[in-house]
């Protein structure tokens, strides 16, 4: 049995508490009015940041609605033109600033709760595949989705607090904004709020459930004297891998892809499930290694941690397939619609962007190509930091543009989001870990797991 | 000195495993063992150096994706220019993300035949080539481990069939 150390829990309260500490500064310290933006613009006076900030307005959707006044402003002066501009400008700024604490507690959140997600995918395909190699880490990706419904409630919560209105994270939930907007009316029978709780409330709970009974199900199997649990589970994350797939796809659209509700891709799902997996595989690893340094897991060796790293080197190269599948397709056709979101990624988030590219491709495949670095622990942990944190990126480079546009910084609010959730996570886990010993002892396939060399 | 082998032949890999351990353990020197299909972990029990294929392969896909690199400057920038959805060639940089299948698709062509092609050399393989086996039986379902004989065969005969050979035969080797 697993007993979760002092030093480590004390750890994760100080995430939470320094963590909440600087959530609580980013909603205190957001402006409440124009006054404030204007005062905040002009302490930081000189013009380049004006312009960038004017140039982010024709790509706001929320803008759009404001488009008659501005025609009317034209009619008039050029001196009224430019007070109201300025007016127009500093609210849409305010606008901005004032999602800018709840993006970033969005963006920490969403990414932890999907990075346990991606876990129990990566989970049940062990299940269904039958797979030898892993069965002693299955307690291990038990204890990391033990996070799910955590980070499920307040997710939720979350959403639930997007739809009272208390954020303009979602453009097309507020109705002003639909009332002025051709395209958002026509999506209006998917992307309107009561069918969008339902399916998140749904889905959430599917996911929740297959956890529950799988879990359950997998420690009966211990005390049991046939494999009929093993059979149950294999047949539930048979089950779960459908539900999943296609409600995973159907989440990145209410998630993520609405928050740009303009703008459309195909293959959105694929690649957000391929971000939020290698984030799963890679905090496996991690988990692991760790347990393993307390001199826990005795019966994992390096062939096991080889092979989860040749999941991480794989998945990140198919994330890269998939963010460049992406890119190319709507680069290389240029149509208005689909080109805005990368127009604005690159212009107001190219260090982000093009850096989430360098630790999620460049960085992992250099360094993990090597067989020999797959078993060494501190270039795995090395490798993991730099692609959880690469993925962290994605995800905010999917989330931001369209909630703070050209507003955006990795300050207080975000890192401290980060560290609010990250404590949170490592509480839930290991507090998870220390409830069933770590060897799922009658599973099938556990002797072949335990001899499992490559 | 004579130059008699001693062939021990199995009929399952797990058998063989085991007896190509027991033989390592024991010191014998195992000149070579042939098996229909490859037998995981087999490399490392014979005690064989890990291969370096690998990193040629590394090699060859760098020289792949600077080919590819090179043909397409050569072919879309230099040699003929072309605008493409409104995308004049103009130069590389700019027109490199419709270049990336190619460059990608030149670092698998000539990382996997390059690789091939050295595999084939170094285990001196060509086309119609006689083939080596000493006993047909090991292209269809059995193991076959060649053992060097030092003035030692009753006691290696002896060993092999302890270890589970279904035959140990004493060869001389030309």
């Amino acid at each position: 049995m697993y007993t979760f150390s002092s030093k480590l829990k004390t750890f994760s309260f100080v995430l939470m508490a320094v963590g909440l500490l600087g959530i609580g500064y980013g909603f205190l310290s957001a402006p409440k009015n124009i006054q404030e933006v204007e005062a905040l613009l002009a302490a930081d006076s000189h013009g380049g940041h004006h312009e960038a900030v004017s140039s982010a307005h024709g790509s706001e959707a929320a803008h759009e609605a404001e488009a008659p006044e501005h025609a009317k402003a034209e009619a008039g002066k050029h001196e009224v033109k430019a007070d109201t501009e300025h007016q127009e400008h500093l609210e849409h700024v305010l606008h901005q600033l004032s999602n800018k604490p709840w993006a970033a507690l969005y963006v920490a959140c969403i990414f932890f709760m999907l990075l346990s997600l991606g876990t129990l995918a990566f989970y049940a395909i062990q299940q269904v595949a039958q797979a030898g190699w892993s069965p002693v880490l299955f307690r291990v990706m038990q204890g990391i989705t033990a996070y799910l419904p955590v980070g499920s409630v307040i997710f939720f919560i979350i959403l639930v607090l997007c739809g009272l209105h208390f954020n303009h994270l979602f453009i097309w939930l507020d109705p002003e904004v639909v009332k002025h907007d051709e395209l958002i009316q026509t999506k209006s029978g998917f992307l309107n709020f009561p069918f969008w709780i339902v399916r998140a409330a749904i889905f959430l709970a599917g996911w929740n459930a297959y956890r529950y009974f799988s879990r359950k199900n997998c420690l009966a199997q211990d005390e049991s004297n046939d494999n009929s649990f093993y059979k149950k589970n294999f047949n539930y994350s048979a089950g779960f891998l459908v539900f999943f797939i296609v409600t995973e796809s159907i989440m990145s659209w209410d998630w993520i892809m609405s928050i740009d509700p303009h703008w459309f891709s195909t293959l959105f799902g694929w690649y957000v499930f391929a971000s939020f997996f290698v984030s799963g595989i890679t905090m496996i690893c991690m988990v692991t290694l760790y347990l393993k340094s307390r001199g826990y897991l005795e019966h994992v060796n390096t062939s096991h941690v080889h092979d989860l790293a040749k999941f991480m080197f794989g998945i990140s190269v198919f994330w890269t397939y998939l963010w460049f599948s992406q890119f190319m397709l709507i680069w290389y056709a240029n149509i208005p619609e689909e080109i805005t979101y990368f127009i604005t990624r690159i212009q107001e988030y190219n260090l982000p962007f093009f850096g989430a590219v360098v630790m999620n491709f460049l960085f992992p495949v250099l360094i993990l190509i090597n067989t020999d670095f797959k078993r060494i622990t501190w270039v795995l942990v090395m490798a993991g930091i730099v692609i959880l944190l690469g993925h962290y990126i994605d995800f905010f480079n999917m989330i931001m543009p369209g909630t703070v546009g050209s507003s955006w910084f990795i300050g207080i609010p975000e890192i401290a989001s980060v560290l609010f959730f990250l404590g949170l996570f490592i509480f839930v886990v290991f507090s998870a870990l220390t409830k069933a010993p770590l060897l799922a002892k009658r599973n099938p396939f556990i002797d072949e797991s335990k001899h499992f060399h490559y | 000195m004579s130059n008699k082998v001693i062939y021990a032949i199995y009929n399952d890999d797990d058998i063989l495993m085991d007896a190509v351990k027991k033989t390592r353990a024991a010191h014998h020197h195992i000149e070579e063992v042939f098996t229909p299909f490859p037998v995981h972990g087999l490399d490392k029990a014979m005690g064989l150096a890990p291969t370096r294929l690998a990193i040629c392969a590394f090699i060859y896909g760098l020289c792949g994706l600077s080919f590819g690199t090179w043909m397409m400057n050569y072919i879309m920038i230099q040699d003929w220019p072309q605008d493409i959805g409104g995308k004049p060639s103009f130069s590389y940089i700019d027109n490199m993300p419709a270049f990336v299948p190619i460059m990608f698709e030149e670092t698998v062509f000539f990382a996997a035949h390059l690789m091939v092609i050295t595999f084939y050399m170094r285990s001196r393989l060509w086309p119609f080539k006689e083939a080596e086996n000493p006993d047909v039986r090991t292209t269809d379902d059995h193991f076959l481990m060649e053992v060097a004989v030092n003035n030692n065969e009753e006691e290696l005969v002896s060993f092999f069939e302890g270890t589970g050979a279904v035959e140990v035969k004493v060869i001389e080797k030309h």
